[in-house]
């Protein structure tokens, strides 16, 4: 096990692609020492930002006790191992990772999970905008694995879903789910509006309030319950509505009954 | 300044020399017969092979189109970015890079000139912004002139002497160096939602056809004597079955040859030279399009090589990028340019694993290794529409190396393999021959007179390349070839060392040619020309020329015209 310290408050953006336990493994503290971000416009070692102590544990792999919303990219790409952080992640944590698991014991800035293949991203507070959608002007979308925020979310997540679980505990942002075409997202507590816009396919459960419906979707019908994985599922009752029609889209849309009184104009048109 | 590359193989196929051990002198940018052995600075290229600065006779790097182009794919520049040097500026690529990046990047490869085709005269002095900003490379560009209201109103007149002026005038006005068509009265139709699918359909509005305006300005090219010929993206491009077409089109274009000389300039056929009769069924017509380009002497043409990568799509052919959207359904721009030109923009992957993509890749090949004149065809991608120019050593590996191109199209669909003439085309380029459509012939057909050669009097564009053409056998080692080609061991631009083993290592900015057309009359600029710029454009006459000062180094090259 790997510890990492931050030295310092960076007061620069840092790019540490490099913290990732498929970089670190088989080498040592030196070895892992002169491994080289970019803080700002200037090339450092890891060294010079942040303490490094190896310890016997096995895991997790990483480990970064202190606040490190200033350190993009942490993880990026990674297949194995486990990172766990003790305190806010910066940008694009866990950006196209294809396996292994990180944990944030705090809250992640924005993109976190971006494109992400495989694994599991646990983040315990709030969690940005973009929750893993692509990277700007992209339309990869995240493709597998799962997500779970135990906060809140920001706008924009899960844009250009094509696989894959996202679970908020908290409450989500607008825009959730746009050009969706799979995958299941799952908000337990209330969520922004246009959720689903333009969405093809793939599945997203709101447990709260969710003050609108886009006009582009129809309602199919009411169910009792709805299945978020294998071994999870999410208590109704539910609307169910299909959509993002404008889009020719096939995509579901459960929205609790119990907390959406509003909605029970649409019962007429079952 | 003085400088003598000595002992390398130069291969300068415009003079006729093929490898032989030979010095190159230079002074003061121009190559000449022989320098002080004792002043002058010595670059001993023993062992290297030694070019021509590389000429890129269509290549889209600046204007309206390439600026949307990489505002609408940040995604394409995050893969690939270049931090400031202490000489260079930092930049972004991948596709579409930004001007700098541009410069430097073909200047790696050795390449000293490029020609930036496609140019809306309204964007002219965006275009010539940009080029500015485009450093270590002279630079032209080619008014679309196609489907300009002033030229379809003459030629349907029958008054070419009065078309010549206009053209002539515009090529002043913006600054040009060559007359561009992109699918002849279709860009005009598009306005209206419609498209020409023959070289006889009419233009709506104007009673003329595609072939009229293709041979009445072929014929304008020749009464202004102009450097090159006309520079055509032909009707029905990137469809099935298209080759029909493009056969009629340079069949309509035997009228106009007289001289045995090209009249005109066939860009990217490979997008031109599809057979079948839908996508299921597509096929090559790369054997009927080079069995007539080799039988006749008034076509020069180049590859629009695809090269299997995610690269942006950019074409003054609006129609043609509406039925890429029909087929991707990616992110899109289509836009019309007043009286001009339409325009559009798509992301495209080409992929090996894709039946059309595949057979595509192969149609170039075909093309570059059937046609038997290397004079006739050059190697490009049509960058950034067939992929990134970055490509070029790639390409050069498949044309000098069987083995080479071999190895790719056994990953390629299966039905595009069965399909593909490749295995049966034995032919494999020389380094001599690699020097003729890389720069050689590129300087020859667009009448560079000072460019793609090493005689002297030329200008000092000189790339030298870590290959040795006595001891390796390029087609077997075709990976070493591809190295060298694209890291050259040192870029000359005008006498200067740009470029030493594949960094910049000097910061200079080129040159931006263009042509000032003396015509006996000049076109004036009266009340009535006030009058067609308020009716037809949304500026006024005072802010459309590019004048003097827009260009930072200006290169007028006046020629006499016949009318």
């Amino acid at each position: 096990m790997i510890t990492l310290t931050p030295l310092r408050q960076f007061r620069f953006p840092v790019m540490a692609e490099c913290i990732n336990p498929d970089v670190f493994q088989g080498k040592s503290v030196d070895e892992i020492a002169q491994l080289t971000v970019w803080e700002g416009n200037k090339q450092k070692k890891l060294c010079e930002l942040f303490k490094i102590e190896q310890s016997l544990a096995e895991a997790p792999s990483i480990v970064i006790n202190g606040n490190v919303e200033e350190v993009r990219r942490i993880g990026s790409g990674m297949k194995s191992g486990e990172i766990v952080i003790n305190g806010n992640a910066g940008m694009h944590l866990g950006e196209k990772m294809a396996g292994g698991k990180i944990t944030v014991n705090g809250d992640a800035e924005g993109w976190a999970g971006s494109d992400m293949k495989n694994g599991l991203l646990e983040i315990m507070g709030n969690a940005g905008p973009y929750l893993a959608s692509p990277y700007r002007g992209s339309s990869t979308g995240m493709r597998g694995g799962k997500i779970i925020v135990h906060g809140n979310v920001g706008t924009d997540a899960a844009v250009f879903l094509k696989g894959g679980t996202i679970k908020i505990l908290g409450d989500a942002g607008p825009f959730m789910g746009f050009r969706m075409c799979d995958g299941t997202i799952h908000i337990e507590k209330n969520c922004g509006t246009r959720v689903g816009a333009c969405m093809t396919g793939g599945k997203i459960v709101v447990s709260g309030v969710l003050e609108e419906v886009l006009p582009t979707f129809t309602i199919d019908s009411v169910k009792a319950k709805v299945k978020i994985e294998e071994g999870d599922s999410a208590t109704g009752p539910f609307y169910v509505f299909l959509g993002d029609l404008a889009e020719n889209g096939n995509g579901k849309l459960y929205v609790s009954k119990a907390n959406n009184p509003h909605l029970s104009t649409y019962e007429k048109y079952l | 300044m003085e400088l003598l590359i000595k002992n390398g193989f130069v291969f300068d196929p415009i003079n006729g020399i093929n490898g032989e051990k030979m010095d190159i002198a230079v002074r003061n940018g121009k190559i000449v017969e022989s320098v002080n052995d004792r002043r002058a600075k010595k670059i001993d290229a023993t062992g290297l092979t030694v070019m021509p600065g590389g000429v890129d006779i269509h290549c889209h790097i600046a204007g309206a189109e390439v600026n949307t182009g990489r505002l609408m794919r940040p995604e394409d520049h995050i893969k690939d970015t270049e931090r400031k040097t202490t000489l260079t500026r930092s930049g972004v690529g991948y596709s579409i890079p930004s001007t700098f990046t541009t410069g430097y990047r073909y200047s790696r490869m050795g390449y000293t000139s490029l020609m930036n085709p496609s140019m809306p005269p309204l964007e002219a002095k965006h275009t010539h912004e940009e080029l500015n900003d485009t450093p270590m490379l002279d630079k032209a560009s080619y008014p679309l002139l196609g489907d300009w209201w002033f030229v379809l109103e003459y030629l349907q007149k029958g008054d070419l002497t009065e078309c010549a002026r206009y053209v002539a005038w515009m090529m002043g006005t913006t600054k040009g160096y060559a007359i561009k068509i992109v699918n002849p009265g279709g860009l005009e139709s598009w306005g209206f939602g419609r498209n020409v699918h023959t070289i006889d359909d009419k233009v709506p509005n104007f009673d003329i056809t595609p072939r009229e305006i293709m041979c009445g300005l072929a014929k304008v090219n020749k009464m202004l004597n102009l450097p090159h010929t006309i520079h055509l993206h032909t009707n029905n491009l990137g469809l099935p079955g298209n080759y029909a077409t493009t056969l009629d089109t340079m069949r309509a274009l035997e009228s106009v040859a007289t001289d045995g000389k090209p009249v005109a300039h066939i860009t990217h056929l490979q997008f031109s030279s599809f057979a079948g009769d839908d996508w299921g069924s597509m096929r090559s017509g790369a054997e009927e399009v080079a069995k007539y380009i080799n039988a006749h002497s008034h076509i020069t043409c180049d590859m629009g090589q695809v090269i299997f990568t995610d690269t942006t799509t950019m074409t003054a052919d609006g129609p043609f990028e509406y039925t890429l959207y029909q087929l991707s359904g990616h992110k899109w721009v289509n836009s019309d340019v007043e009286t001009e030109t339409s325009g559009g923009i798509i992301p495209f992957h080409y992929k090996r694993n894709n039946a059309v993509n595949a057979t595509q890749w192969s149609i170039a090949l075909e093309l570059a290794l059937m046609i038997e004149d290397p004079w006739k065809i050059y190697l490009t991608t049509d960058h950034p529409n067939g992929g990134p120019f970055t490509a070029y050593p790639k390409i050069i590996g498949w044309l000098i190396s069987r083995k080479a191109r071999m190895a790719t199209l056994k990953k390629c669909h299966k039905k595009a393999q069965k399909k593909s003439l490749l295995p049966t085309l034995k032919r494999e380029l020389s380094l001599y021959d690699i020097a003729i459509v890389t720069r050689a012939g590129q300087a020859k057909a667009l009448g560079l007179k000072d460019k793609g050669h090493l005689g002297v009097g030329a200008d000092a564009d000189i790339a030298i390349y870590n290959v040795n053409p006595e001891t390796i056998d390029i087609a077997r080692k075709y990976k070493t070839v591809r190295r060298a080609f694209g890291n050259a061991a040192y870029t000359i631009k005008d006498g200067k060392v740009v470029v030493k083993d594949g960094e910049i290592v000097q910061h200079v900015d080129g040159r931006t040619i263009w042509l000032d057309v003396q015509t006996a009359e000049q076109v004036k600029v009266d009340e009535e020309m006030r009058r067609r710029f308020r009716e037809y454009w949304t500026v006024e006459y005072e802010n459309y020329p590019v004048t003097n000062h827009y260009l930072k180094i200006s290169d007028p090259r006046t020629i006499k015209a016949d009318v």
